[in-house]
């Protein structure tokens, strides 16, 4: 008896350093792993059925896949994603603007660092609530404008060709004040010594901005990046609020399309859902490898550097 | 002799056993109800409803949860999956199939057989699948054209009964600066209403039934008609213009302001255009016109349900309570002016004074010989109703690009039915 226990003593003993992590991560991992890898597999398996959610469940291989190739609707809504990723990019810059304008010392900054600040705090579906007044065809502000300026009035959420346009608009509202704040922090740990330094080898303006303060916000440009390409492959809130995927499924994004097909009304395809989560899987796969990459090349060259 | 009356004795108190009141001293613990009906009207009725019963069954106690209506909608298949409750409510015809089909819903053909539900005998067709019965109805209303009887006065126009009176109708009130028809098709179905209506007037019920089973193509000359119908009064200027942005709610101001004369609609409109300031004197219905001649007229009519979770615990209170539910003096009073302000299904209960309830009732019982339909998204499979409803939303808006859109649903249906 001693001795067993002796031995599972020192056991612990000897492998602490390693059982320890184990131990602290392991509620993590039990949680990640239930939550999101064994869903992530599931997906694929019921993308090869059809299944309505509710009876049984037919084997179809690659038939939903299949239609996926032949389907206009998860085309329209395969653009649209690529418009929004490529559009809501311009929060990046548009946020450091903002940010390189903002980091001044005047009378009353901080108040308006956080009225540029503030369509971040505010939900999405009141963004889009606010836009979709703004953009109303008859009552709305920005035909109000237009009318005032002697132009045409103008349906930007009923035109099939201009309402995604429309709906990226308004999620660039508060991704650009996302960005922005990440720049102030940012803009906060720019080395004064290096701007001096340059400035004494006569940088100004936009050869400061890309050779010594750019290089600077490196990490900040980093982050900004990655919560943008996420911000703009998740977009549903929005496109729920402001046009419902109309008109006529025009405005349709790959995250909304897969609600549609699997938990709308008309829908419960469970199997062709997911074959379109498994499709929007494998694109933000790209971005997340791309992130993981990135962040795993850092950290060694700041452990080696 | 003695046993003949002996049985006839029994089978007395069988009857009266299941006319109701007998029950109240054998129907005990919980009767669980998830009901849709979250709109507040239809709320205090149900919720009245409830009450009444757990009155009437001192050994009962009716558990009642109400759920958002839209959001019942996605709900209902958890809550018939996981823990059913014992009485759900639903809609008839084809949106019962994925139910049915999947064995959540109760077979209660047996109860409609021993005369349940006496006078509801003509609307056992809407809750019949397979040839069994699933559930029972308790409401439906009447479609058709909501108008600004006020305008037409002023325009010295009258009820139209045909197309070509529709038309000249029509284009007096585009004359005359407004739009004939408010309509809000942001939610798709709005569309649906106006496709229900032209098919069944200008290829009749039956057609519209079997292009609704998948049995007619959707590139069809028949059906290219019914769009170009559909085209004229889209050419004429006969919609308000945007229609795309707007729910059906928000397309009611513009026939309250008089900027359009009419709307296509369900009966529930009218609730909502006397709150938004018209008199009785200023509003009217009209039948949705004839436009082949000789058809007997089809009707939109849906008809919301009650059903029996299969794995309904207490199915005897379940079982009274439908009963309850479906009888003349209940009907004749959840559905009158009080309470929904709908057409009672019981053939034996008594229609409320109104104008439009009345109209609806005559017409749905006299001059609806086609058929009664239950709506675009009720009668197709759900998935070529969401296709089709957007396709005819597009073809409001462009209706240039209606071969496309044919060829879409052409393709839709293949691959559905």
């Amino acid at each position: 008896m001693t001795d067993t226990s002796r031995d599972t003593a020192t056991w612990m003993q000897r492998n602490r350093m390693t059982v320890t992590p184990i131990l602290f991560l392991l509620p993590g991992l039990l949680f990640f792993t239930v939550y999101v890898i064994i869903p992530i597999f599931q997906s694929f398996q019921i993308s090869l059925y059809d299944w309505d959610g509710l009876g049984a469940a037919t084997y179809v291989g690659l038939e939903n896949y299949r239609e996926l190739g032949t389907d206009r609707n998860f085309e329209i809504s395969l653009w649209n994603n690529v418009r929004w990723l490529a559009l809501y990019l311009l929060a990046i810059p548009m946020g450091l603007f903002i940010a390189l304008f903002l980091n001044q010392t005047v009378v009353g900054i901080r108040l308006y660092k956080s009225l540029f600040f503030f369509p971040f705090v505010l939900s999405q579906v009141v963004v889009g609530l606010v836009f979709s007044w703004f953009y109303l065809p008859r009552e709305g502000l920005l035909n109000a404008v237009l009318q005032f300026f002697g132009l045409g009035t103008v349906n930007i959420l009923g035109d099939p060709d201009l309402a995604t346009y429309g709906i990226i608009a308004a999620g660039l509202w508060p991704q650009t004040a996302y960005c922005m704040i990440l720049y102030l922090t940012g803009l906060n740990a720019v080395d004064p010594e290096q701007v001096e330094a340059g400035r004494l080898d006569g940088a100004k303006g936009w050869k400061m901005l890309w050779y010594v303060i750019l290089p600077q916000l490196k990490p900040a440009t980093f982050i900004a990046f990655v919560v943008t390409i996420i911000g703009a492959l998740r977009s549903f809130d929005l496109i729920s609020v402001m046009t419902n995927g109309g008109p006529f499924g025009s405005t349709r994004v790959l995250s909304f399309y897969m609600f549609e097909q699997a938990l709308g009304e008309y829908g419960f395809r469970m199997g062709y859902g997911s074959a379109i989560a498994v499709v929007l899987f494998l694109i933000m796969l790209v971005f997340i490898g791309y992130f993981l990459w990135q962040m795993w090349r850092d950290e060694r060259a700041a452990r080696h550097g | 002799m003695r046993s003949i009356f002996k049985t006839g004795a029994s089978a007395l108190a069988v009857t009266t056993m299941l006319a109701g009141t007998a029950f109240a001293q054998e129907l005990s613990g919980v009767l669980r109800i998830s009901s849709d009906m979250s709109n507040p009207g239809p709320r205090a009725v149900m919720e009245q409803l409830a009450a009444e019963f757990d009155e009437l069954h001192p050994n009962l106690t009716v558990d009642l949860t109400i759920v958002d209506r839209e959001a019942w909608k996605t709900q209902i298949r958890n809550a018939l999956s996981a823990d059913p409750p014992d009485v759900v409510n639903w809609y008839a015809a084809n949106r019962m199939a994925p139910f049915v089909n999947a064995g959540l819903f109760m077979d209660i053909t047996e109860w409609w057989d021993a005369g349940d539900f006496a006078g509801l005998e003509s609307v056992r067709g809407a809750l019949t699948q397979d040839d069994r019965v699933w559930g029972i109805p308790y409401t439906y209303y009447q479609w058709g054209v909501y108008y600004r009887e006020d305008i037409f006065n002023e325009l010295g126009l009258s009820e139209p009964a045909t197309w070509e009176e529709e038309l000249a109708n029509c284009q007096v009130i585009v004359d005359s600066g407004r739009a004939c028809y408010t309509i809000g098709t942001r939610f798709l179905w709005t569309a649906g209403g106006w496709f229900d209506y032209l098919n069944m007037r200008t290829n009749g019920f039956d057609f519209h039934m079997a292009l609704a089973r998948g049995e007619v193509p959707w590139t069809d000359d028949r059906v290219r008609a019914t769009f170009a119908n559909w085209r004229q009064l889209i050419d004429m200027g006969g919609f308000i213009a945007d229609h795309q942005n707007y729910s059906w709610q928000e397309a009611l101001p513009f026939m309250i302001n008089g900027e359009a004369t009419a709307y296509l609609m369900g009966n529930f409109a009218v609730d909502q255009l006397r709150n938004g300031g018209l008199t009785d004197e200023q509003l009217d219905f009209y039948q949705f016109p004839i436009i082949t001649e000789g058809l007997p007229q089809g009707e939109d009519a849906p008809t919301d349900t009650f059903h029996v979770a299969a794995g309904a615990q207490n199915v005897e209170a379940a079982r009274a309570f439908l009963q309850y539910v479906a009888s003349a003096e209940v009907q004749t009073r959840i559905n009158g002016p009080e309470g929904l302000g709908q057409l009672p299904v019981n053939a034996n209960a008594s229609v409320a004074d109104d104008e439009f309830i009345q109209q609806g009732f005559a017409m749905l019982s006299q001059n609806a010989q086609g058929g009664i339909a239950q709506f675009f998204d009720r009668d197709w499979p759900a998935e070529m109703a969401s296709i089709g409803m957007e396709g005819l939303q597009e073809f409001m808006v462009f209706p240039d690009n209606l071969d496309d859109i044919l060829d879409r649903l052409e393709a839709a249906r293949q691959r559905v039915y």
